[in-house]
C-alpha cells in the first residue's frame, strides 16, 4: 500500500479531488454533496489550550457546586451532577444513571484531559505517548458528550419547577453556560489537526 | 485565490470518480489516502483500518433501528416520571409533559420539548428508514439531498437527550422527603436507549453507500483514471 499525497476523498459520497490550498478559516466543500472536506483550523492551533484549560476550570466548577436550589415553605434540596447520577443510582435506574455519568461528565472530562495530554507536548514539538490513539479515541467520544444538551435539560426543569416553588439558580449553572461556550470553541478544532500539527507531512508549515 | 473546484457547479462534476472506482482507499479518523490498500489494512499514519465502506454498514445500522424502533413505543406509553407529594401521586409521560408546558402558557417550552423529544426521535428514526431503503433498491432520487438528511440527523440526534437529562435532574433534585418526591419513571430508559441506539445506528450508516448506485457486477468504467497525479483537476 502506497500513500497518495495532495488528494482529498469526500466522505459524503467518495469522490476524489486534490487537496485545496486553504487559507486560514476557509472551509472546502464536495460540490457534489455538499459535505465538509477540509477546513483550515485558522489561529485555532494556538487558541486550543488555554481555551482547554479554561474549560478544565469551568468543568470543576460546574461539578463541585449546586446547579440549582429549590425552596418549597422552608424547606430546602439542591443538587450537583454527581447528586442526580447517585440519586438515579440509589432508585435502582443505574443504566440512566450511567447514561448522564458518561454523556455529561465521564466523556467531556476525557476529551479536555486527552486534550491537554496531546497539546502539552505537541507545542514544544514532541509527539507524546500513545499520540495515534488517544487522537482516535477523541473523535470517537466527539458525538457522546453533551454538555450543551443537558444545560437545555436544567433550563427546562427550572422552568417546570418555577411554577411550584423558589428555584434558585447555583454558581454551577452559570459554570455550565460558560461550559458550553467555551467546549464549542474546542470541539470545533478539527482533529485532523492534530495529525498535521504532529507529522507535517506535506513538509510546509501550515500557518 | 480561487480553490480548483470551487466555481464548478454540480452538474458539472457529476458523474465524478469515486475512491472506490481508482482503488484508493481513505483513512476515516485523519484523512491519508492510499492506494492498493486491503480491506482492514491499518492506516500507516493513524492506524486505523481502512474500509471502502463502513464494514456491514446496512445490517448494523437496520439492526440497531429496529431495536430503536421497537424501544420508541414503550419510551412514549410508559410514565418518564412520578411524581409523589401530597396531591397525591402523579406519572408523567413524554407527551403529558409536553401538555402540561402548554396548558400552563409556556409555548415556547412546550415546543422546544415536544420537537426535541417527539419530533427529533419520530424523525431520525423515518429518515434512517428511507435512506436505508433508497440504498438497497440503488435509487439515484435526490442523491444530495439525502447525504444532507444523513448530515442533520446526526446533528440534530443528540437533543433528543434534553427529556433524560430534565428528568434525571429532577429526580436528583426535588427530594423532599414526605413533600414532593421525584422518581424517574420506566420510561425514561426505553427513551435514552432510543436516543443511544438511533445515534449508534447513525453512525454505523456509510453515507457514501447512497451513491453506490451502479450494479456491482459491470467493471467500473473509471478505472482508466487511474493515474492519478498531485496537480490532477478535480477528477
Amino acid at each position: 500500500m502506497e500513500r497518495v499525497t495532495d488528494t482529498i476523498v469526500c466522505e459524503g459520497c467518495d469522490a476524489v479531488y486534490s487537496r485545496p490550498t486553504l487559507r486560514p478559516r476557509d472551509v472546502a466543500r464536495c460540490p457534489r454533496c455538499n459535505s465538509e472536506l477540509d477546513r483550515h483550523n485558522g489561529e485555532q492551533r494556538r487558541r486550543i489550550l488555554p481555551l482547554t484549560v479554561a474549560s478544565l476550570v469551568m468543568f470543576a466548577i460546574a461539578n463541585g457546586f449546586p446547579i440549582v436550589e429549590l425552596e418549597i415553605q422552608g424547606l430546602r434540596s439542591q443538587t450537583t451532577l454527581m447528586g442526580a447520577v447517585v440519586a438515579l443510582g440509589t432508585e435502582g435506574k443505574s443504566l440512566v444513571a450511567l447514561l448522564l455519568l458518561a454523556t455529561t461528565l465521564l466523556f467531556p472530562l476525557l476529551q479536555l484531559c486527552i486534550l491537554v495530554y496531546l497539546l502539552v507536548p505537541l507545542a514544544r514539538r514532541r509527539r507524546p505517548a500513545g499520540f495515534a490513539v488517544l487522537v482516535r479515541a477523541m473523535q470517537t467520544l466527539r458525538p457522546w458528550g453533551m454538555i450543551e444538551v443537558f444545560l437545555l435539560g436544567v433550563l427546562v426543569a427550572i422552568v417546570k419547577l418555577s411554577s411550584m416553588a423558589t428555584v434558585l439558580p447555583g454558581s454551577a449553572l452559570y459554570a455550565f453556560m460558560v461550559l458550553t461556550v467555551l467546549l464549542s470553541a474546542v470541539l470545533s478544532f478539527n482533529p485532523r489537526g492534530f495529525w498535521e500539527m504532529a507529522f507535517d507531512t506535506t513538509g510546509k508549515e501550515a500557518d | 485565490m480561487k480553490h480548483p473546484f470551487f466555481h464548478v457547479s454540480p452538474q458539472d462534476v457529476v458523474p465524478v470518480v469515486t475512491a472506490a472506482a481508482l482503488g484508493l482507499e481513505a483513512c476515516t479518523h485523519c484523512a491519508a489516502v492510499w492506494r492498493d490498500a486491503k480491506d482492514g489494512e491499518p492506516c500507516g499514519v493513524c492506524g486505523t483500518r481502512l474500509h471502502t465502506r463502513k464494514p456491514d454498514s446496512l445490517n448494523r445500522t437496520w439492526a440497531l433501528l429496529i431495536a430503536a424502533c421497537i424501544l420508541y413505543i414503550p419510551a412514549n406509553l410508559l410514565p418518564v416520571m412520578v411524581t409523589k407529594s401530597f396531591f397525591g401521586t402523579q406519572q408523567d409521560t413524554i407527551l403529558s409533559g409536553v401538555i402540561f408546558f402548554w396548558v400552563s402558557g409556556a409555548y415556547g417550552l412546550a415546543a422546544i420539548v415536544f420537537i426535541a423529544s417527539f419530533l427529533v426521535p419520530l424523525f431520525k428514526l423515518s429518515v434512517l428508514m428511507i435512506l436505508l431503503i433508497s440504498v438497497q433498491r440503488r435509487s439515484v432520487w435526490r442523491q444530495p439531498e439525502r447525504v444532507k438528511l444523513y448530515r442533520m440527523i446526526e446533528i440534530i440526534g443528540r437533543w433528543s437527550m434534553l427529556d433524560v437529562f430534565v428528568v434525571s435532574l429532577l429526580t436528583g433534585l426535588v427530594q423532599i422527603q414526605g413533600f414532593a418526591q421525584v422518581t424517574a419513571g420506566v420510561g425514561i430508559g426505553a427513551f435514552g436507549g432510543v436516543v443511544v441506539l438511533t445515534m449508534m445506528a447513525s453512525l454505523s450508516f456509510d453515507p457514501k453507500l447512497i451513491w453506490d448506485t451502479a450494479d456491482p457486477d459491470t467493471p467500473a468504467t473509471f478505472k482508466v483514471l487511474s493515474e492519478l497525479t498531485a496537480e490532477s483537476k478535480p477528477v
